[in-house]
């Protein structure tokens, strides 16, 4: 199981450059047009960002020269070393399910202080990529139909953000 | 919500760094925090220019609806009360299906087609159905293949292998997801006036066991 999710890590980028143009090709679909064509959205995605990256960024890095994030951690740390998870990573996990763009900015703060292989990196990494900002799809999803009473949506969204804050260390911790 | 948590940390940083006699620092924090959000972001667009050309190829080639029919009986299982030939379960398809290739751009907007034909199925508009919760809670944990943005921004801070949280990222995703479909089912075995989950009763089973699967 570790070993296949091991090789799985490593093959399945190369496996996807190689595969979906080939099907495509294979399908008649004008591959190198269509790759250019999606690419400019790639682009307005990078630039959209940069006031969200740069105004929570800026926060942080404030928050953390202060002091107050020592303080914060310092707290947070008894709890969290007995069961042996850096408390670095609290914050993130708190952050995750209300902001995007913050929780983001937040995990880039973690893998430059501490270095993208490091184990804080490495659970930034996994805690930000795998789950979506609940309260942004709440809003979305049901604002888009006009859903004023989104019933148990809230707290099942938010029971498996928890579930996956833990299940990312502990993928973490099992495979690292 | 994110407006109050953004001046919080601002204040308290000024007032915890007065305290500690650190304000230069915070000034200068507040500087290269903003520099770091350009950087960032410079180096993000390589690698998000490339990946979204890729998936746009997936998608003009049919690849997602592939992966859509897959994934059917799953989504017919998780969605009981929405007849099998309605129109939602084709957006649902698409949606998770995006989801799962990292489309996040792509899978909005599926998504909210997929909530505008559930609301069609919904007795009390104001009010979200079942259903509508079970898209929700597939949404906001889906699984997950491939987190392009994280493996940029690992590329960009110099990691060795950038890729190797995609095994990881996969394993938390597969639990999240778990327990965000029985958190659903529970609640929805709770609440009063809702559809039951179980298997069709032996009336109109023949109607829903026979015909080719629904268009998608």
């Amino acid at each position: 199981m570790v070993a296949a999710l091991h090789a799985l890590s490593a093959w399945a980028i190369p496996m996807f450059i190689v595969l979906i143009p080939l099907v495509a090709a294979f399908r008649k679909v004008p591959v190198y047009e269509t790759f250019v064509d999606g690419a400019k959205d790639g682009f307005q995605t990078a630039i959209g960002i940069i006031p969200h990256l740069v105004g929570m960024m800026t926060a942080i890095a404030m928050f953390r020269a202060s002091g107050a994030m020592d303080m914060l951690i310092g707290w947070i740390a008894p709890l969290f070393s007995a069961l042996g998870i850096p408390a670095e990573v609290l914050p993130l996990g708190l952050l995750r399910p209300i902001t995007g763009a913050g929780s983001l900015a937040f995990a880039t703060d973690l893998i430059k202080t501490y270095g993208p292989d490091s184990l804080i990196g490495r659970i930034a990494s996994v805690v930000q990529g795998s789950t979506d900002t609940t309260l942004y799809v709440v809003t979305v999803y049901f604002g888009a139909v006009g859903i004023r009473n989104a019933r148990y949506a809230l707290k099942v969204g938010l029971f498996s953000d928890a579930v996956g804050f833990f299940a990312a260390i502990f993928a973490c911790w099992l495979l690292f | 919500m994110v407006n109050w948590i953004w001046l919080g940390m601002i204040a308290l940083s000024v007032i915890v760094g007065a305290a500690n006699g650190r304000v230069q620092q915070v000034t200068e924090a507040a500087f290269t925090g903003a520099q770091t959000g350009v950087t960032v972001c410079f180096g993000l667009i390589s690698i998000l220019v490339f990946w979204m050309g890729l998936m746009k190829i997936a998608e003009a080639s049919g690849i997602v609806r592939r992966l859509s029919l897959l994934m059917a009986p799953v989504v017919r299982w998780l969605f009981p009360d929405v007849p099998k030939d309605h129109p939602a379960l084709g957006y649902i398809l698409s949606n998770m299906s995006a989801n799962l290739l990292g489309l996040g751009n792509a899978a909005t907007p599926m998504g909210i087609r997929a909530m505008q034909e559930l609301q069609k199925l919904n007795p009390n508009p104001a009010v979200a159905t079942p259903a509508m919760c079970t898209l929700l809670a597939l949404n906001t944990a889906s699984i997950t293949i491939v987190p392009t943005t994280l493996i940029a921004i690992r590329m960009n801070f110099g990691s060795a292998h950038p890729a190797d949280i995609i095994g990881p990222t996969l394993l938390a995703t597969a639990i999240s997801t778990g327990a965000a479909i029985a958190a659903d089912r529970w609640y929805r075995r709770r609440q009063p006036g809702s559809p039951p989950v179980q298997p069709p009763s032996p009336s109109s089973s023949g109607r829903q066991a026979a015909g080719p699967p629904a268009s998608f």
